[in-house]
């Protein structure tokens, strides 16, 4: 069609998109290609606190099931905790995306391995380590993956393994670790009972101050879900325990008065 | 060429259709404390085995004291994500030269290979500070600090990390013999060092939140190696 002079509306595709674009309303938005880079710059459904402890002969972690969207307890019944192999275990606070993208990568590793057919298995420092490249390859990359892990496991010549890695590549051992909100309240707890236990927990032990420390937690921690799962591993072996809920006692609050 | 555009077409500030800039933070400090002190025949690096953040101690016993050979150790501090990754980048370098030489690296070659590599990360620096300590050719020990972009000094002693600021002027004063007149400057022995060296660390500790726990000696003479642990306020 001819053009109608300025009587007559502008063309049909006069500004429009290139053929494959989508329209762009002036003034409302830019295109991608000029907007700055976007990478994950928070969380957004979070698993709280992780907590790990050694004892004689094994290693127990620990997290509760629940997956919280900002203050919205979302997700009730979510595993955070992941059986790599037989001597390994990893737990995981944080954003739960990424703690399912490092699981994928995890399970097709242990995948991998299993075809090659020769008894191999990662061990809990090979596991640790390789998590701490992975997470500081992507904070390098300002793109980070937003976790505190924890990696439990035992190793018949190595013995109890307890290390912690977190979003930026800082990893240690140590013979109690807890993340997020348990890093304030459930560390400082284990440790006690720890140090006064001579350094030495006995595997029931180890479950009674995890038992305990959840329960703190779930009083005190306002993102803390009811129930949690736990993994032990030992010489026999690795298991993740289906949920446990947690007993809690609220008679006192009848007594508590806001003024 | 964002901000240009946004201007042209919000020319009030507008933030709409933009996304808010906040960046992450790919760095932390994770405290602690090291010293150098270089003599004739020794060289000592120590320093302290608290692993911190923030108001958190992660860790009481992450020694900060790396061996690189069998007479060259790195005392290393700062950001543990860089502290982990140039440790291991150093290895690696390491083991390559002694493929390709059939040799060990001299402490003075590793003290300028340090200084490279940090430098190669000058726009995205290894967030770290390195006390580098060895027995040089001639059997002498030798102290070289580094700055987290590789700018390095040779020392006879030097004081790196939280509570650098604290000892430095102490070790000047009691190792340089600095500030003083009339002083008699008595060639350091090892017990002395060793000993003055636990108890600066020891006034460190009761004045910086980050150091603490116990302290990691390592004693370099030509004869060999010994290490010490030495126990530090926990608190």
């Amino acid at each position: 069609m001819a053009d109608g002079g300025q009587f007559s509306a502008a063309p049909f595709w006069q500004n429009g998109p290139s053929p494959g674009q989508f329209y762009n309303t002036p003034g409302t938005n830019l295109a991608s290609s000029q907007l700055p880079r976007t990478y994950t710059q928070q969380p957004i459904v979070t698993g709280t606190s992780v907590l790990g402890v050694t004892f004689t002969g094994g290693v127990v972690i620990a997290a509760d099931t629940l997956g919280s969207y900002g203050s919205l307890a979302r997700f009730r019944d979510i595993s955070r905790l992941l059986k790599v192999n037989e001597k390994v275990a990893i737990g995981a606070s944080g954003d739960y995306a990424d703690f399912q993208f490092i699981r994928d990568i995890i399970n097709q590793k242990v995948l991998d391995g299993k075809c090659l057919n020769d008894n191999y298995c990662y061990s809990p420092v090979a596991i640790h380590t390789w998590l701490t490249r992975i997470l500081y390859n992507r904070r390098t990359k300002i793109n980070p993956l937003w976790n505190n892990i924890i990696v439990g496991g035992y190793d018949e010549n190595e013995g109890s393994y307890l290390g912690y890695v977190d979003k930026l590549g800082v990893a240690y051992q140590a013979p109690t670790i807890a993340t997020g909100y348990g890093s304030y309240i459930a560390q400082p707890l284990l440790r006690q009972s720890y140090e006064s236990n001579n350094n030495n927990f006995t595997e029931e032990q180890a479950l009674s101050a995890i038992e305990r420390c959840m329960r703190v937690l779930l009083y005190r921690d306002g993102r803390s879900g009811n129930q949690y799962e736990v993994a032990i591993i030992t010489k026999d072996g690795c298991q993740v325990t289906s949920p446990k809920p947690i007993s809690t006692n609220w008679d006192i609050a009848e007594y508590v008065k806001y003024v | 060429m964002a901000a240009e555009l946004k201007k042209a077409i919000y020319p009030e500030n507008a933030t709409i259709g933009l996304p808010t800039q906040h960046r992450f933070d790919p760095y932390t400090l994770n405290g602690g404390t090291i010293v150098g002190v270089a003599g004739d025949n020794f060289a000592i690096l120590a320093g302290d085995t608290r692993l911190s953040e923030g108001f958190m101690i992660h860790s009481r016993d992450t020694s900060k004291i790396y061996k690189l050979t069998e007479k060259t150790f790195l005392g290393t501090c700062g950001f543990q994500g860089d502290v982990l990754t140039l440790t291991r980048l150093l290895n690696a370098r390491l083991t390559m030269y002694e493929f390709e030489h059939r040799k060990k690296m001299s402490s003075t070659a590793i003290s300028q290979m340090l200084s490279t590599v940090l430098y190669y990360r000058r726009f995205f620096p290894y967030y770290t500070f390195n006390i580098l300590a060895g027995i040089d050719t001639d059997g002498k020990g030798c102290i070289y600090s580094y700055d987290a972009v590789g700018n390095y000094e040779k020392h006879t002693y030097h004081a790196s990390g939280t509570a650098s600021s604290m000892l430095q002027p102490l070790l000047d004063n009691q190792v340089g013999y600095l500030n003083q007149e009339g002083v008699r400057r008595v060639p350091l022995t090892i017990d002395k060092a060793r000993t003055l060296i636990k108890d600066v660390f020891i006034s460190a500790t009761e004045r910086d939140m980050y150091t603490g726990d116990s302290l990691h000696i390592v004693t370099i003479t030509s004869d060999g190696v010994t290490e010490d642990h030495f126990p530090l306020r926990r608190d």
